[in-house]
Parts: C-alpha cells; structure tokens; sequence
C-alpha cells in the first residue's frame, strides 16, 4: 500500500510527466487554452495511460521477452497503442455516446502523444526487471500510468487558469501567444520542483 | 532553384522548431548538454531522411486510407535501427538520451514532414526536405542546448569555461530554465521576422497531435503571436 501511494505521489507531484520529464509538451502547449479543453484531453490521456499499460505490459512480459523480441519494443508499441485507440473509439462509439461525444475528438490525437508511449516504455524500464514477478510488477506499472496522467491533468488544469490571465495581460508584442506561454510554463514547472524529496520524507 | 529553396526551407524559414514549433519534447528535454543535443539532432535527421525517402518511393503504393499507419511503420521501423545503432556504438549517448531516442517516432516533425511533403513529391526533393528540416532542427537544438550549458554548467561540449563554470546558474539545466529559454528564442525569432513567419496551418496539423483541437493555428502561435492574441 505504502509502495502504491509512493508511486502515485512520486509520478503526479516529483516526477510530472510535463512539467519535469517534459512529456507531452504539444498538447500541455495546445490545447490547454481553455479549462473544459484541459479537461477532457487529460481525462482521455489518463484513461489512455493505463489502458495502453494494460496492454503492452503483458506484451511485453509474455510474448517479446521470453522470445528475445525486446528490440521490436517501439514498433509494437506504437501500433499496439494506435490500435488500441482506434478501437476503444469504435466501442465508446456504439456503446456509451455520450462518453465519445464528450471525449471522441481527443482520443486519435492521443495516438501521437508522446506521453502515452512514453509511459509504457519507462514502464517496461523500471517495473519490468530481471526476476520480476508478473503479479506485483504490472499493479505497479498500472499505478505509475495512473498517476502520470493524474499528473498531467493537474498540469493541465492549472497551466489552463494560468494562461486565461495570461492572455489578457499586456506584454512586448514579440512574446505575445506562444513565448509567454513558455515562460509562464517555466514559472509553474519552478513550483513542481518544490515538491522534490516530497516521498522520501514523507514516506521514506 | 526549386531544390535549393526546399533544403534552406528548413534551416531558417520553416525552421521546425523555433518558427513551428513541433517536436518540442525533446528539444526541451534533451538539450542539457550540447552534445547530447548533436547526438539527437543526428538521429532525428537520419531517422527523417530515411523516412522521407522511402515513403516518397512508395507514395504510389500506399492506399490514401491506411496512409498514416503506413508512415508510422515505416518511421519505427528506422527508429528501432537507430536505436540498435547508438546502442551498439555510442552507450554513453544512449544514456543520455534515454527515453527520449525511441520516443523520436512520435515526434511531429518527422510524420509532418511524410504527410505533407514526401507523400506528395519525389525522392529527391523529400531528401532535400528531409536533409534542411533535420539541419534546421540540429541547429536549433544546438543553439538552445549551448546557453543552456554554457549558462547552467559553464561548459561547452563538456571543456569548463572560465568564470562561468564558478558561477553557474543551475536552473537552466533544469525544467524551468528550458521551458523560459525556449520562450525568449522563440521571442527573438519573432521579433526578427516581425511576425511574417509562415504560419504553422500553412505547413500543415496533420503531424500535430493537437490537430483536431487546436483547428489550424489556434494554439501553435509560436509564429504568429498578434493573431492568436486577437483571438
């Protein structure tokens, strides 16, 4: 239990995926202008994360491992992960409408994130060692795809609020739109690193 | 002229970067150290020209459909020769560049530049494409990733500068210090160009993750600030 809660903390608050593993960054830029946007895209990429985890975990543990496949890690991924989506719209399509109308036009634009693929390789990293058992390994690996995309949506949801105040500020003409962004960016990723050492304190 | 105008395209005017603003994950995260930034500038380009070239040859073959899996596989594909590449020879890149090396093949540029150029033009001009964007982002990164060590750890390509390496100022080598420095570049670029740089909408969403959302130029106002203020 101790161990999950430290996974999650380390993954929203130390280690976040945007503002300081710099993941994600496209959508964090672009489509965080309005907080409903901020919403939604985030909730799709939390419900991405652990699903494509769910997936390419088991992938990776069972069929590429054991065969000596590791090096095909990207190419499966990636494909694994496009399908992934493409179906999870197709269900969430016939099914449950009102989820896909709400998150429908988020989901293909996920495919490309670079946070999802992400997530599952530095999964497969850390989680997947040598000797490992396949039980305790993919909880964990699922907890860290939860908090990381808890992670971005915090990042999102705040950098939302911070940029409709930024938008009607007055700044030198050149840093209006994108620069200003960045550097408000930068302002907000300096209190992240506040939260450095956070777990080991609290509950190392 | 045509051919010389596509491969200084990227260098300066489409710079993919700082003018577009694309691929910005690992031109945030990676240029620590000048380098790494090399290193990764390198593998893009290769990764970009392989790519470039090859689906440009089979421009006719792939099915307008299934055209975007199709590039994927194909990027992957040079992604994961890259990466048994620099594996093999260059360990300690491969350290530095971690996660980041086999995430190349969600970077935007790379299936940007497929979508709009390659699938449309020969092999030739793909390559210069490919050969001026890679350039351009090389040079890029190399720019950033240079006051960013020279400024955070007082050296330049690893030799200690002096002065500085007493004196560094260690939150540029940090998140902070790439998201601010990023923004100040981007803000000379517009400052230089007065905000006639070509517009992201004009060199195409497809590539862009955002696409669907943003809508073309809503969010990707690196190159045109005043109008994405007006908004």
């Amino acid at each position: 239990m101790k161990e999950i809660i430290a996974i999650i903390m380390t993954a929203v608050l130390v280690n976040n995926y945007v503002l300081s593993q710099f993941l994600g960054i496209c959508p964090f830029l672009g489509v965080s202008k309005k907080l409903d946007q901020a919403t939604g895209m985030s909730i799709a990429v939390i419900f991405v994360m652990v699903l494509s985890t769910a997936v390419t975990y088991p992938i990776q543990f069972f069929i590429l491992n054991p065969n000596g496949l590791g090096y095909l890690q990207t190419i499966v991924f990636i494909l694994v992960i496009a399908a992934l989506v493409q179906l999870v719209e197709i269900i969430l399509k016939k099914y449950i409408p009102s989820l896909h109308a709400a998150l429908g036009v988020y989901l293909p634009l996920i495919t490309t994130n670079c946070a999802v693929l992400g997530v599952c390789i530095s999964n497969v990293d850390s989680y997947l060692l040598e000797g490992a058992a396949f039980g305790t390994s993919f909880v964990h690996a699922l907890f860290n795809s939860f908090g990381s995309g808890v992670g971005f949506f915090l990042a999102m949801v705040l950098f939302a609020g911070v940029r409709t105040r930024v938008e009607r500020c007055n700044c030198p003409a050149c840093f209006k739109g994108m620069p200003i962004t960045l550097i408000s960016a930068s302002i907000l990723s300096v209190s992240f690193m506040g939260f450095a050492g956070l777990v080991e304190n609290l509950l190392g | 002229m045509k051919a010389l105008r596509t491969l200084t395209n990227g260098i300066i005017r489409e710079n993919p970067i700082l003018v577009l603003v694309l691929g910005t994950c690992p031109f945030l995260a990676v240029t620590t150290q000048a380098s790494n930034a090399i290193g990764m500038g390198a593998a893009v380009t290769f990764v970009l020209l392989c790519s470039n070239i090859l689906i440009s040859i089979l421009r006719k073959v792939i099915s307008e459909k299934v055209r975007i899996p199709c590039f994927i596989v194909v990027i992957a594909s040079f992604v994961t020769l890259v990466q048994m590449i620099v594996q093999a020879f260059l360990p300690d890149l491969n350290d530095a560049l971690g996660l980041y090396l086999p995430l190349i093949v969600v970077n935007c540029i790379i299936l940007g530049r497929a979508e709009m150029f390659a699938s449309k033009n020969g092999v030739f001009l793909s390559a210069l494409d490919a050969i001026g964007m890679g350039v351009g982002y090389t040079l890029a990164m190399l720019v950033m990733a240079s006051i960013r060590e020279i400024l955070g750890s007082g050296t330049w390509f690893g030799m200690p500068l002096p002065v500085l390496s007493d004196n560094n100022i260690s939150i540029m080598v940090m998140a902070p210090g790439g998201f601010a420095i990023f923004g100040v570049l981007i803000a000379i670029v517009n400052k230089a160009t007065k905000g006639k740089a070509p517009r992201k909408k004009d060199f195409g969403c497809a590539g862009c993750p955002s696409a669907a959302v943003c809508g073309g130029g809503l969010a990707c106002a690196g190159a045109d600030g005043k109008e994405a203020a007006g908004k």
